[in-house]
């Protein structure tokens, strides 16, 4: 089997009465990457979260599937055991939980009772992780997010991807509050991810990830829609020349939610 | 509105009682003085919780208990308590009222340390105990409790680390109430003279989820200048003891006392903790975690007085409601005048796990000089439907990402813990107490 199908079909979304998302139509297989782009507020994050089933989020309209299973009939813990994974933009902090604590729950969590992954193994994949991205071996004592700069929390999100390995993982903003150092570290390690049996969705604003993280598609979001779709070069072409050409290609004026053509 | 507390325990009785276990006198003489003024004294009035109509009244005194030659020999439910690779080299064991083990090093010893049951302490070391019982940090006329705690007094222990002194391995008390009537009117006495430091760690228990019975606890622990005092305890207590458990702390310039109490008894419980930092740049860290089941009330205050100059306070409240029980969480910081530059932190926080059940934080600040930093937080909620998102979108069930929140909740005292068996034990008891 070459790595799993996320469809997402005719999405809207509203979040306190407010529709944001208006049909966004999108299809993630494993081998890909995939990145929407696009200016603030128009509804990328809504996108990750929905997918995800974050609690303030409604969904209206429109269907996600995970082959072919129905993602919106599960809870979150089941779309996680699913497959699927977000690393979130503001992930919490559970304060008296350690990381390492946490990480060995969420493993075991997937795998069948009374077969936990063995101490030992769990903590050689922890380490040689930790070695790969950079983090300082105590950060595994320390409590989950609990008072981890933005930076550490992005790494913190990327060293729970690559030990988790779901089917599909959608990145929100993992770029942002890295600097540029941090930002080659991460991206090394979602690239050691890239496999048949990988897809993942990288949601940014900047084409600065993309440097690093080649996508295969790239899709352009406004207004709660996939408004344009291409290849790396139209990432490129945004980097040069910003958004404005697409919304006058569009007719657009203002590219934020609520707004329409 | 006075509730008549009739006793079924008189002067001859507590008379006999003193003669029996061999007491000083000045230590007959102050129990029966305080059973006169139990009659005239008030009970205690804590702070929004009406304690009127709870036993005080109904137990039986006093009990033996059978002693062991080994720890092996302890009935399966206590060694839990013992690390099984790491025997406690300083270890009491008080079944009922009686000693069932004890052990000293002999390099404690040797320096000086003294770790023994109460009556033994009043027996062999009468003028030192003389000197701090019920002086510096509990008064016998403070309450009718009180009083009574010290008419009464039936167990206990005594601890006394010598100027210079350094305890590097814990002292461990387990006081077990085994007989389902028997009430414990403990008095834990804790000294560290200067420059001395030392580990105490103290479990209760019983298993009277039926008969009723009243525990009546009262800890002093006095640290001298630059004496440093870790204090551990978990109260365990079965549905049918109603506790009073009064802990309380003195420290002089320089001195610290760290608390860190898991009360997770499960009948109505007053738990008062209160450290006076007597002394210029005293320190005290008072973290308490609680869970509260069934239908049991509790009310937990929380003190700590700054006199001395740049002294510093810190107390932590965590407590954990399920079903309709409720808890007062009062947190009180209070500086007097003349405590220049004294600090004054608090943080209550209440987890509600049902509908039924009330919990209340107060925080109260009460400051009476002005170049001083004070802070406090506090907040009664359910279990943030964020955190619980965030660790089900790892896979985690509600269940499990719940129980990982609430045992998180509670760290701050079950990490503190010195001994790994007592740590592993207060856990058990969370996870039997939530879940």
């Amino acid at each position: 089997m070459a790595g799993s199908t996320l469809e997402i079909k005719n999405l809207h979304v509203t979040i306190e009465d407010k529709e944001i998302l208006k049909g966004v139509d999108l299809t993630i297989k494993g081998g890909e990457f995939h990145a929407v782009m696009g200016p603030n507020g128009t509804g990328k994050s809504t996108l990750a979260s929905a997918v995800m089933g974050h609690p303030k989020y409604e969904i209206t309209e429109g269907s996600i599937h995970l082959d072919g299973e129905d993602v919106l009939e599960m809870e979150v813990d089941e779309r996680a055991r699913a497959g699927l994974f977000l690393a979130m933009q503001y992930p919490s902090e559970i304060s008296g939980v350690t990381t390492s604590d946490f990480l060995r729950s969420a493993i075991n969590a997937k795998r069948e009772e009374g077969d936990e992954i063995p101490l030992m193994k769990f903590i050689k994949e922890m380490d040689s992780t930790l070695d790969a991205l950079e983090i300082d071996k105590n950060m595994a004592q320390r409590y989950l997010n609990e008072g981890f700069s933005g930076g550490e929390k992005k790494r913190n999100e990327i060293l729970q991807l690559m030990l988790l390995k779901p089917e599909i993982a959608i990145l929100d903003e993992i770029d942002s509050g890295l600097d540029i150092d941090a930002l080659k570290i991460v991206s090394k390690g979602i690239n050691q991810m890239r496999s048949e049996n990988f897809g993942c969705l990288i949601i940014t604003h900047y084409q600065r990830l993309l440097n690093y993280i080649e996508p295969d598609y790239v899709h352009v979001m406004m207004q709660g829609r996939i408004v344009k779709s291409g290849g790396p070069e139209l990432a490129q072409r945004l980097e040069a020349e910003g958004y404005e050409w697409i919304k006058e290609e569009l007719g657009i004026e203002d590219e934020t939610v609520g707004q329409n053509a | 509105m006075t509730v008549v507390t009739k006793l079924p325990y008189d002067k001859d009785y507590i008379d006999q009682f003193s003669k029996d276990k061999n007491e000083p006198e000045w230590m007959r003489n102050f129990r029966l003085q305080a059973l006169e003024q139990a009659e005239s004294l008030n009970m205690p009035e804590p702070d929004k919780t009406k304690i009127g109509r709870w036993n005080f009244s109904k137990f039986k005194h006093t009990a033996t208990g059978e002693a062991v030659t080994a720890l092996e020999d302890l009935p399966s439910e206590l060694q839990d308590f013992f690390d099984a690779d790491k025997k406690p080299e300083n270890l009491l064991v008080q079944r009922n009222h009686s000693v069932a083990y004890a052990s000293l090093s002999d390099d404690l010893k040797e320096k000086g340390v003294i770790f023994t049951d109460i009556f033994t302490a009043l027996r062999e070391h009468g003028d030192l105990v003389k000197k701090y019982y019920m002086q510096d940090a509990v008064s016998m006329d403070e309450h009718r409790l009180t009083a009574l705690h010290a008419a009464l007094m039936n167990g206990g222990a005594f601890v006394y680390v010598p100027k210079n002194v350094q305890v590097d391995v814990p002292l461990q008390a387990i006081f077990w109430q085994e007989d389902p009537e028997v009430s414990m009117f403990n008095h834990v006495l804790v000294v560290a003279e200067e420059n001395s430091s030392l580990t105490y760690v103290e479990n209760y228990l019983s298993h009277n989820d039926n008969e009723e019975t009243v525990a009546n606890v009262v800890a002093e622990v006095i640290a001298k200048e630059n004496a440093n005092i870790d204090f551990g305890g978990v109260d365990n207590f079965a549905a049918g003891t109603t506790a009073y458990n009064n802990r309380r702390g003195v420290a002089y310039r320089d001195g610290v006392i760290d608390w860190a109490l898991g009360a997770m008894n499960d009948g109505n419980t007053v738990n008062e903790n209160i450290t006076h930092l007597i002394g210029d740049n005293s320190v005290s860290n008072a973290k308490t975690v609680s869970v509260g089941r069934g239908k049991q009330t509790q009310n937990f205050t929380a003190k700590i007085v700054n006199h001395g100059l740049d002294s510093d306070g810190y107390i932590l409240q965590h407590g954990v409601m399920k079903e309709q029980a409720s808890a007062i969480f009062n947190g009180i910081g209070k500086i007097e005048h003349g405590a220049t530059r004294a600090n004054a932190e608090q943080e209550s926080r209440v987890l509600m796990l049902s509908e039924k059940a009330r919990g209340d934080a107060n925080p109260i600040l009460l400051i009476d000089e002005d170049d001083v930093t004070a802070g406090h937080a506090a907040s009664v909620g359910r279990v943030d439907p964020m955190q619980l998102y965030y660790l089900m979108s790892r896979g985690i069930t509600e269940e499990e990402a719940e129980r990982l929140i609430i045992h998180g909740f509670l760290a701050p005292v079950v990490n503190q813990l010195p001994i790994e068996s007592v740590k592993q034990q207060l856990t058990q008891i969370i996870e039997r107490k939530v879940y």
